[in-house]
């Protein structure tokens, strides 16, 4: 992912300066702006309008600091101090931090009363015309205002008149609704929509006391990254429609996982309570996604929570000799259904039985599907996924709409879609009796017709929702979301990244790598796997390029893997100062 | 108990159209043909700028203005189609500066001073008498009156250089010193 700027990370290359931070001298790399240079110093100066990853405009004045440069002599020679360094003669007035850049000998303040004095001022500014309506703002908990009036801010207001009324509720886009009222004007949303998403209809209007964020009239924010405005406002000004009113944010627990919409694998935080997921949130990692995801990732997850959902194992009872009407399907416990499934399938021939995996399984699902074709006859039972074609945006959505293509290929479970149609011939002509399908459906996404599907003689699906072809199937195994499963997937750059669970599977369903664990031992015995740390262990040794890795070593930003130069990677390199 | 499920209207969103009332109510969004030379005009101005275009986007507006009267939705997307801008980033400037308009003014236009010297000298009873006597209502957020008929409007100004001869006025592009209520009444004869 590509930023226009990026403040925080200078060039691996810049010369290092000397820079005193609160009377200690340090060295930073130049570049640098002195609101970066406190945090690296462990210090902080509170910003709103600042943001790394945008152009600085310098216009909330809350990151006020004093500055200072080294004291010189006549002979521009500076002056030491009695500790051999330069001594500095500080300005009289305070300067913004996010437009410093630093220079050699410069010495900032990040706490001096002078300092202090200013964030008090700003902070009774700010607050002068804010309708102070954190009771039932959905920014409370997680507000910048909030938090700053905390700590920097005065306990009442001098204030006597009334404040300025500016819009409420403006419908100002698909999946964004804008309270001009909560505005701090930061214009951190106008160089969002400029800079990243080249998408410029935000404006300040009626600029003076009563200057206001508006779309341009007749001009929607509706572009595919319109949720990042709402994660980088630092008030309630602009709200997500989804996740308006739904949960006040303290409730939340935060769990780190990724998006599954894309094989880009964008880093998320699952914000759920009480089994619910509300919301997902990017998660900052500069080797894929940076600080951003696409809204169609980002409110892509409430199918989990559908009425379509499984949450309970079926089978269709043995037919009653001599025809009669289609049997129905009913709960069987999956301690009783899985040693059936496995007795069905013992039966049948390598090349009676085919498996449509999918580019949705994480890398330890496929590992143990590989392993359960490996007993059932190796390359001799077909198997491919569905491909998923989407349109590349030049952002962060890749064309690739499985998450998990790469690590799918991995393990041979692969062949981009070739295979479907010798699959699909297979069950016409009845050669094919049994099929194993994995999270999809055949009939709306590969577009197989009913009458191919009801040939099938023994149809497995493990699949999260109800579908046409869940309703033909004779086992229905029901599985977990991405919310609900910890396992590890391959981005299409080749990076190793980690879903972490969430929230629980509801009803009867079952982890995704339980089940095939389960239906793998039925058919070959056990082997001692009992947790996804060991399935993971057992994944690392059988595969090379993932030798002496494990889930925990994966860690919360993932893991480069070096694939081949043959092996192709769908997405361009991170950048080189970007964290691995 | 009625178990229909009442819509707040605290949570009901509004369209944008109805939150910021700017731009021209019963605009008919067909573009004006533009004047013989009005394009020559532009890109004559444009050229002053060679390093950015977007530095003549306040002499366009000026243009636009001084040949329509006031500047239209289109007047913006034809100026921001012409700098290579978004139309937001040209309506941000119609709406900073007080002297550019939204809504057509009246054909005589009356500007009264209200800075310091004018407006000790009176000039706030003198804008009252004209509004009184040329009948006009509060129209937009700069403070432009206009009468029902479109025939005067009446809008307060900044200081317009004069203070010893206050108050003073200004009629389309006419000066006018030491403007009484009585001054006023004769002025709006002849201005008739």
């Amino acid at each position: 992912m590509e930023n226009p700027f990026n403040h925080d990370s200078p060039p691996a290359d810049a010369p290092l300066l000397n820079v005193q931070v609160d009377g200690v001298w340090m060295q930073f790399p130049r570049g640098l702006n002195a609101v970066e240079v406190a945090r690296r110093a462990q210090k902080f100066i509170p910003h709103y309008c600042y943001h790394p990853k945008l152009s600085i405009s310098g216009n909330c004045r809350m990151c006020l600091i004093e500055l200072g440069m080294p004291k010189v002599d006549h002979d521009r020679k500076p002056i030491l101090g009695a500790d051999g360094k330069a001594e500095i003669s500080w300005m009289p007035k305070p300067q913004i931090g996010c437009a410093t850049l630093i220079a050699e000998g410069m010495g900032i303040r990040t706490t001096s009363p002078v300092v202090e004095e200013c964030r008090k001022g700003v902070m009774e500014f700010l607050l002068i015309n804010h309708p102070l309506d954190c009771p039932i703002c959905d920014q409370a908990g997680e507000c910048k205002l909030q938090e700053y009036s905390v700590q920097y801010g005065n306990e009442g207001s001098r204030f006597t008149d009334d404040k300025v009324k500016k819009p409420k509720r403006v419908d100002i886009g698909e999946r964004i609704v804008l309270d001009d009222e909560r505005c701090i004007m930061c214009s951190r949303c106008i160089r969002f929509s400029k800079e990243m998403v080249h998408d410029d209809v935000l404006g300040f209007i009626d600029r003076g006391s009563h200057t206001t964020l508006a779309v341009h009239p007749g001009k929607r924010l509706d572009n595919n990254y319109s949720l990042n405005t709402v994660d980088i406002c630092p008030v309630g000004a602009l709200t997500s429609k989804d996740f308006r009113f739904q949960m006040r944010v303290w409730f939340l627990k935060e769990t780190k996982s990724i998006c599954t919409g894309c094989a880009t694998g964008c880093n998320t935080i699952v914000g759920s309570r009480e089994n619910l997921v509300y919301r997902l949130t990017p998660r900052g990692n500069e080797a894929v996604n940076s600080e951003w995801m696409c809204d169609q990732g980002r409110l892509g997850f409430h199918y989990i929570h559908s009425p379509e959902r499984l949450t309970e194992p079926m089978a269709v009872a043995a037919a009653p000799p001599g025809g009669g009407s289609v049997p129905e399907k009913s709960y069987v416990p999956w301690s009783e259904l899985i040693p059936q499934l496995a007795a069905k399938l013992k039966a049948l021939r390598p090349e009676q039985i085919a498996i449509i995996a999918s580019g949705r399984l994480t890398n330890e699902e496929a590992f143990l599907l590989s392993e359960i074709r490996r007993t059932l006859g190796g390359e001799d039972v077909l198997c491919d996924i569905v491909p998923r074609e989407g349109e590349a945006d030049g952002i962060l959505r890749s064309a690739d709409l499985n998450p998990n293509t790469r690590g799918v290929e991995l393990f041979g479970l692969s062949q981009g879609g070739k295979t479907l149609g010798q699959i699909r011939h297979g069950v016409d002509t009845g050669r094919i009796e049994a099929l194993l399908v994995l999270h999809e459906n055949l009939v709306e996404e590969a577009g197989w017709p009913l009458s191919s599907i009801q040939r099938v003689k023994l149809l497995v699906v493990q699949s999260l929702l109800q579908t046409a072809t869940t309703e033909l199937a004779d086992f229905v195994l029901p599985g977990a979301s991405f919310a609900e499963k910890r396992g590890s997937m391959i981005n299409g750059a080749g990076r190793l990244q980690r879903l972490n669970k969430a929230i629980a599977v509801p009803g009867h369903a079952m982890d995704d790598w339980q089940i095939l664990l389960q239906l793998k031992s039925a058919l070959g015995g056990g082997n001692g796997l009992h947790t996804i740390e060991e399935v993971f262990k057992a994944m690392a040794e059988a595969t090379p390029i993932l030798a002496g890795l494990s889930l925990s070593k994966i860690g919360d930003l993932g893991l480069q893997l070096q694939f081949s130069s043959s092996t192709p990677i769908t997405r361009p390199q991170p950048s080189p100062h970007a964290t691995v | 108990m009625s178990t229909n499920r009442v819509v707040d209207p605290a949570t009901q969103t509004i369209p944008p159209e109805q939150a910021y009332p700017v731009g021209s109510p019963d605009h008919d969004h067909l573009a004006p043909p533009l004047p013989v030379g009005f394009e020559e005009q532009a890109d004559e101005l444009i050229s002053h700028y060679p390093v950015s275009k977007r530095s003549a986007t306040l002499p366009l507006l000026h243009l636009w203005q001084e040949t329509f009267g006031y500047i239209s939705d289109d007047g913006i997307e034809w100026i921001g189609h012409k700098l290579g801008l978004q139309p937001i980033n040209i309506l941000e400037l119609v709406t900073f500066y007080p002297m550019f308009r939204q809504h057509p003014a009246g054909k005589i236009q009356i500007r009264v001073c209200r800075t310091l010297s004018c407006a000790m000298a009176g000039s706030y009873d003198l804008c009252n008498h004209f509004r009184q006597k040329c009948g006009t209502t509060e129209n937009e957020v700069h403070g432009l009156e206009i009468s029902p008929d479109g025939k005067y409007s009446v809008e307060f100004v900044e200081c317009i250089a004069s203070c010893g001869t206050a108050p003073v006025i200004m009629i389309n592009d006419d000066f006018h010193e030491n403007v009484t209520i009585k001054r006023a009444d004769e002025l709006l004869e002849k201005y008739r």
